[in-house]
């Protein structure tokens, strides 16, 4: 396959979903199946040739190899903005990820929105959002990607609040919508900052430019810390994490497409596609927000009774995992994380969806009992469960595994412990909840006898999707960690270790000798990958400085002490994340499953935190109270100083030419006008007098003649 | 007592002056058409006496004789004028015929 070939394959992903859309919205209405079957189609197509670049990128397995391709698209002299696209190793795993999830996503919509008024709509809304998701994946250059990060944006927007005739719809988009432009206005200054700095907009000119220092220190931290608040939006982090428990409002499809698989990675995959341009300490705050969005919302999770918010809630604490990751300079865990949790979480929440569709609640005490009912979607969504817990042998154990080691090491490493500390705390907190799902949805005695009766499972369309994703949950990983397994053929080709290294430095009270910066960049990948890393006898990833830094030279003399480190914090880490799995899944059976417990009484004695978690640690009401609020008080400041001084001055001026155009008009009327009508009367009076001359009798002429002839002889006289 | 120029003008201008009030205050236009004779009579005395006692010529005589011509056809014109007055307004008073004032 040639690197031409790629590129139109590339391009092809990349329009599919866009004629979809096109199709679709415009001539659904017309087509027989409202057109569905373009949207499945197109997607499926996609999904094929996705495959194709991803086996691609397997047999090449250099993951610096890239393909990259661009047009000038603005050029205003000194101000040029290219647009184009670029294809690696990461683009190609990212690629599979969004085309499968899609793909499924519009095979399960077939059966879930069946008989929707708007179903043409939604398959057009589901092509566009992929069209912006794939236009972020595959950009080259910070622009580029700022647009089409504004589409998902407002796909997202659109999907959300699909069902609008609901007011808390229609609330939750706007809320989704506005949150994530706070974000976003962070990002477009991060790219401003970079862009004045340097004056490109590339990726790798750009990082061609941090590597040579033309952007370093505050500038480059603080720009970092901008791109990152995009993430903090998109990915939603603490603390703009709010919208994503109310974009539950969308439909259960987009939950799964964009709330946990694709759109909330969009911030995961920028960092770690721009992770060379992340200071150290833009790299600190990106550790400790990713570890307390971790934590956070998994406790919140343990009392949610809302199925899909369950989901969303645990949603927040993985991209925390993946987040703290990327802060721990271990992009490679943070995406392939991104991967494992794409599938079992698309997985969860289509399950979710079905299970809804057969009750026609959202609720888990209107469940219960519902494995004999639809056991497809209960062993699908036990699947999914596993792998969220993070069992052993399913996807998600190796790649949170992977994650909780790094962060363990860099707390080893620099002082840093409470990432690693609330990692592992969430680690036990995520099977508790996953299994309380399950034990009080699938298990038990039937609470609602009714919706029970009428429950079924699911029709093929929907179980098709549950089963493909069940397998690749547990087959995701390859049951081998990102440093080892598959992914190491694809792993971000960045020099991650020059990050990592500053990092440390930069961190107080540890003893680990500097990294050899020079020597690790990772200037090409040797076909024999794993037999590379099996040499240098260090099999954990650390922090991405082993992933493919064996052959950098004057490295090992170098890292040897870390790699020790990165060893033993991974191994400590697993046994720790096993103990945790283990004990989170017995706590779950003992009170859920076995009921030794009674969970009202708890409530009551505890009814403080109960409310605090249920209440969601009252961010929403605290932003009420302080954002919203002096948000509104300034709108009304505003408002007031709009209607006083500035209505003012607008009246004011209006007032001062009205009574200057009643003077004129005074002027006009008695001294223009005076003049005009004082000639004509003077003339007609002048007139009326000459006029009594004629007096039309000869004899009166006579006598003024002969007075006249007399007059005039007086006047010779006198003369 | 001996007659001279200034009894001559005295005369005349009696004459002229009778002729100008006659034309000033008759209504009726063969009146005034009267009067307007009077006045020239009144110059051809004139013209008379200044040609005997001024200029000891008959130029003033030769004007003499115009002036009865110009006044015989300024009568015809004249008469031909207030018979065609009489015609259209009924009437040869002159202060009653004044359609030209409005």
């Amino acid at each position: 396959m040639s690197d031409t070939t790629v590129l139109y394959s590339a391009l092809a992903i990349l329009g599919l979903p866009l004629a979809s859309y096109a199709l679709i919205f415009f001539f659904g209405k017309r087509l027989p199946r409202q057109g569905d079957f373009i949207g499945v189609g197109f997607m499926g197509i996609a999904e094929l040739l996705a495959l194709r670049i991803f086996i691609h990128f397997w047999q090449v397995g250099d993951p610096t190899y890239r393909v990259e391709a661009a047009f000038n698209w603005v050029d205003l002299g000194g101000f040029r903005i290219d647009a184009g696209i670029l294809v690696d190793g990461m683009t190609s795993v990212m690629l599979m990820v969004v085309c499968t999830i899609s793909f499924l996503v519009h095979l399960y919509s077939t059966g879930y929105m069946h008989g929707d008024r708007r179903y043409e709509r939604f398959f057009a809304f589901l092509g566009f959002f992929t069209f912006s998701m794939l236009g972020i994946v595959l950009a080259n250059n910070l622009f580029f990607l700022y647009v089409f990060w504004e589409l998902v944006g407002l796909s997202s927007y659109l999907l959300i609040g699909f069902f609008f005739h609901k007011h808390s719809a229609a609330n939750a988009n706007k809320k989704a919508f506005l949150t994530n432009r706070v974000g976003d206005w962070g990002f477009w200054l991060g790219i401003l900052a970079f862009f004045t700095a340097t004056g490109t907009l590339n990726y790798f000119e750009l990082f061609a430019h941090v590597e040579a220092g033309t952007i370093k220190g505050a500038l480059l931290s603080w720009a970092g810390v901008g791109l990152f608040m995009g993430c903090v939006g998109k990915s939603a982090q603490m603390p703009l994490h709010i919208w994503l428990p109310d974009a539950m409002e969308g439909p259960t499809p987009v939950s799964a497409l964009i709330h946990a698989a694709t759109m909330v990675a969009a911030g995961v995959y920028m960092v770690a596609r721009l992770a060379p341009l992340f200071g150290a300490d833009a790299m600190m705050v990106i550790l400790y927000v990713g570890a307390i969005t971790a934590f956070i919302p998994a406790t919140i999770a343990l009392v949610k009774t809302d199925l899909k918010r369950v989901l969303a809630f645990s949603t927040l604490s993985q991209l925390g995992y993946m987040v703290m990751a990327l802060g721990a300079g271990d992009s490679p865990n943070a995406m392939f994380h991104l991967t494992t949790h794409a599938m079992f979480k698309a997985l969860l929440f289509l399950g979710a969806g079905s299970v809804i569709h057969a009750v026609h609640s959202q609720e888990i005490p209107d469940m219960g009992g519902l494995r004999k009912k639809m056991p497809i979607t209960f062993v699908t969504f036990l699947v999914g469960t596993l792998a969220l817990a993070g069992v052993p042998f399913f996807a998600g154990f190796y790649s949170k595994d992977g994650i909780l080691g790094s962060a363990l090491a860099f707390g080893m490493t620099s002082g840093h412990y409470l990432p690693f500390i609330l990692g592992i705390m969430a680690a036990v907190l995520t099977p508790f909840y996953m299994f309380r799902l399950v034990f009080l949805t699938f298990f038990g005695k039937p609470r609602d006898q009714h919706r029970y009766d009428h429950a079924h499972e699911s029709g093929l369309n929907m179980t098709i999707p549950l089963m493909i994703l069940g397998v690749l949950s547990v087959c995701a990983a390859g049951w081998q960690t990102a440093d080892k397994g598959w992914f190491s053929r694809f792993t971000v080709p960045y020099d991650v270790p020059a990050i990592a290294a500053e990092f440390h430095l930069a961190a107080p009270g540890h003893d680990v000798p500097a990294f050899d910066t020079q020597g690790g960049h990772p200037v090409q990948a040797e076909a024999d990958h794993g037999d590379a890393h099996a040499d240098a006898g260090h099999a954990e990833p650390a922090h991405g400085q082993d992933a493919h830094g064996g052959d950098a030279p004057g490295e090992d003399a170098h890292g040897g002490g870390h790699h020790d480190v990165a060893h033993t914090a991974h191994q400590r880490a697993m046994v720790m994340s096993i103990i945790m799995v283990i004990i989170g899944i017995a706590g779950a059976y003992w009170v859920y499953f076995l009921r030794k417990v009674d969970t009202a009484a708890i409530q009551r004695r505890l009814s403080g935190a109960y409310r605090t978690l249920q209440g969601q640690y009252f961010f929403d009401e605290l932003y009420a109270a302080t954002l919203y609020r002096f948000t509104l008080w300034w709108a009304m400041m505003c408002a007031a100083f709009d209607r006083i001084v500035i209505d003012g001055i607008v009246n004011g001026t209006g007032y001062l030419t009205r009574s200057l155009s009643w003077i004129s008009g005074l002027a006009d009327k008695y001294i223009v006008d005076g003049a005009v009508n004082g000639i004509a009367t003077v003339l007609q009076g002048a007139g009326e007098g000459i006029r009594r001359l004629q007096t039309g009798r000869i004899q009166t002429y006579l006598v003024y003649t002969s007075a006249s002839v007399l007059i005039l002889i007086l006047v010779y006289k006198v003369l | 007592m001996n007659v001279g120029l200034p009894h001559f003008l005295t005369v005349a201008a009696v004459l002229f002056c009778l002729g100008l009030y006659a034309v000033m205050s008759r209504r009726n236009a063969v009146g005034i058409l009267m009067g307007v004779e009077l006045m020239l009579n009144a110059a051809n005395l004139n013209f008379v006496a200044f040609s005997r006692y001024v200029q000891h010529g008959i130029d003033g005589q030769i004007m003499a004789a115009f002036v009865i011509v110009l006044a015989a056809a300024e009568a015809a014109v004249a008469l031909a004028i207030v018979l065609a007055m009489f015609r259209n307004f009924g009437t040869v008073h002159a202060d009653t015929v004044q359609s030209l004032k409005r």
